[in-house]
């Protein structure tokens, strides 16, 4: 069985409120990079299958020299195989470019069976890259998934959950499966772990590594749908707290109960 | 010319309320052109789905019925979207932004090579082509995204738009049609489904949230079980703070924030919250928000309209028993 797991690097999400607009706009966040967080539960995911179905797992993410910081998180915790996917020609890319390129990869890469990824990322928020995996690749596509329950004969047995409640799926191989955080607990990275990835020699695949794959990667044949503009932090929200203290806990209570009615929103 | 098409989800023949939402922001647009509005309904047996959309602001109703389409699965759903967007040429495409519209808005948009936005909070056109508002970097930052697709696809999150009122005596047209994928192409097949607890009302459908943090770590069965009183009692749902979730006091299916339920109720009480970023960028959009918190200083209290600067084990029943006075 051959899994891959497709990360990405992100600003550390307790440091999020200390981003300025400027630092985003140039691409210089000075904050701390980690393994998305949502990631941490797909690098987990694979781990596990690999220990109950047996094969290889494989890390990768497209991202500057200083994203093989999160492959290496990702071999601290037990994997094996990374692949950091760096041009200068993959910046700029929207989520399809980026699905592209990590298509790519993984075709070059070999066989595969079930690739993850997690739900999305913390800076972009989107979620778009596991669907345009799928899509890229013929792959079945699995999203919200909760439970892997078996791989077997070909087919993906999965629980994902949605609004009404959780349905389970039977899907045929190969799939691309976003995972949420119900699905496990992440380990931490070990500390034998940590000096196994320290040492670790990660491949670096270029454009032109890409281009017997597809053609189009590095050319301008990814260029982005949709553009973001007007970066801007959100309105501070106007109002000033009423705080509400009668006295006594009871009397506190009724005036705040009767604020609340006479708000309408009760 | 800007024309729209709306994706309307349906589950066992019931429409999500929050497509009527996209459906009413999508028939403000439309107006704005002057181009008639077109829905998609997708399922077996969903013909009252497609009436109701014309009660909400459709002009045209897709109806695309098939005994493979009853449940929602990617593949036969893109294939009927991407069909109606070749044969009907809708230039704007809409979901709402739930597990099933955003993964649907995302095959559409990567087969049909469009620029997307996911998980817009607001939508206006410009010079006929859609322009999308929504947040990134945890809710930290907003940003406008702009296209340069001549398909345009956005899904949009629950709650940011009103729900139009249905008008009964509104007219418009069914155009059916079925399946596009034959049945045994499909990759996937769906063999259980657990529905979530009947009663419980969902915590992105709901009107008032309650919510629990570390303030209840004294004893948290007791603490939940306060809270609870207090939601059912207003008819709101229970959520949580990841503090609570982490610490094990509730499971995560009540997380409310970046990392779980982004919510906008018109009230949310965050009982013993302290208020961290990533709770924060999850329900700050709430219409009046209301802290019970023992410390002052606590940064809910910066976001907060009331407040009140106490123990939640003392203030929750207190106020429980105040709201069961009024609302009896």
């Amino acid at each position: 069985m051959n899994f891959v797991v497709c990360v990405k690097q992100t600003p550390d999400t307790a440091e999020m409120s200390k981003i300025s607009v400027a630092e985003v706009s140039s691409g210089d966040i000075k904050a701390t990079l980690v393994l998305n967080p949502w990631d941490e539960y797909a690098v987990e995911e694979a781990l596990l299958l690999q220990d109950r179905f047996g094969g290889e797992v494989t890390v990768m993410t497209t991202g500057p020299e200083t994203a093989t910081d999160a492959l290496k998180d990702a071999i601290a915790r037990g994997i094996k195989n990374a692949l950091l996917l760096d041009d200068p020609a993959f910046s700029g890319t929207d989520a399809w470019g980026t699905a592209a390129i990590l298509s790519a990869a993984i075709r070059k890469n070999g066989d595969f069976d079930v690739v993850l990824t997690g739900k999305m990322s913390v800076d972009g928020n989107s979620g778009l890259v596991a669907p345009g995996l799928a899509r890229k690749l013929g792959a079945t596509l699995l999203t919200q998934v909760t439970r892997i329950l078996d791989i077997a004969d070909g087919m993906i047995t999965v629980e994902r959950q949605l609004e009404e409640g959780r349905e389970i799926v039977t899907a045929t191989l190969p799939a691309v499966v976003s995972v949420g955080k119900e699905i496990n607990e992440p380990r931490y990275p070990s500390f034998m772990g940590i000096r196994k990835a320290a040492r670790a020699d990660i491949p670096v695949w270029s454009a032109q590594d890409l281009a017997s794959i597809d053609p189009l990667i590095g050319t301008n044949g990814y260029v982005p749908g949709a553009r973001w503009t007007d970066l801007r932090k959100p309105p501070a929200r106007a109002s000033e707290v009423v705080l509400v203290d009668e006295g006594s806990v009871d009397a506190s209570a009724a005036k705040l109960a009767d604020l609340l009615m006479a708000e309408k929103v009760v | 010319m800007m024309s729209i098409l709306v994706f309307i989800e349906q589950f066992k023949g019931t429409a999500a309320p929050v497509s009527w939402e996209v459906l009413g922001k999508a028939r403000e647009l439309a107006d704005q052109s002057g181009k008639p509005l077109a829905a998609v309904v997708i399922g077996d047996s969903v013909e009252s789905v497609a009436q109701e959309a014309i009660t909400f602001g459709a002009d045209i109703v897709h109806l695309v019925e098939d005994a493979s389409l009853a449940s929602y699965r990617v593949d036969p759903y893109a294939a009927v979207v991407e069909d109606l967007v070749q044969s009907y040429d809708p230039t704007i495409v809409l979901f709402a932004a739930t597990a099933r519209g955003r993964d649907l808005a995302a095959v559409v948009a990567c087969d049909l090579e469009a620029g997307i936005a996911a998980d817009c909070i607001d939508l206006a056109l410009d010079d006929g082509k859609l322009v999308a508002t929504r947040t990134v970097y945890a809710g930290n930052m907003l940003t406008t995204v702009h296209f340069d697709t001549p398909v345009q696809v956005a899904s949009v999150r629950a709650r940011v738009f009103p729900s139009p009122q249905a008008d009964p005596a509104r007219s418009g047209t069914i155009k059916r049609s079925g399946a596009v994928l034959p049945a045994s192409d499909l990759r996937e097949e769906i063999i259980g489904f657990e529905e979530v607890s009947t009663g419980e009302v969902s915590l992105t459908e709901a009107n008032i949230i309650v919510s629990g943090g570390r303030g209840v770590a004294r004893d948290p069965e007791t603490g939940f079980a306060m809270i609870r009183e207090l939601a059912d009692t207003i008819g709101g749902a229970m959520g949580a703070s990841r503090a609570a979730v982490d610490a094990g006091y509730i499971a995560y299916a009540r997380q409310v924030g970046q990392t779980g339920k982004m919510v906008r109720p018109d009230l949310y009480i965050a009982c013993g919250i302290s208020g961290a970023i990533q709770h924060l960028a999850g329900m700050s959009d709430s219409k009046v928000i209301v802290a019970i918190n023992k410390d002052a200083d606590a940064p809910i209290f910066s976001v907060a309209g009331y407040g009140i600067v106490g123990d939640l084990f003392e203030v929750v029943p207190a106020l429980t028993l105040e709201m069961k006075k009024r609302l009896a």
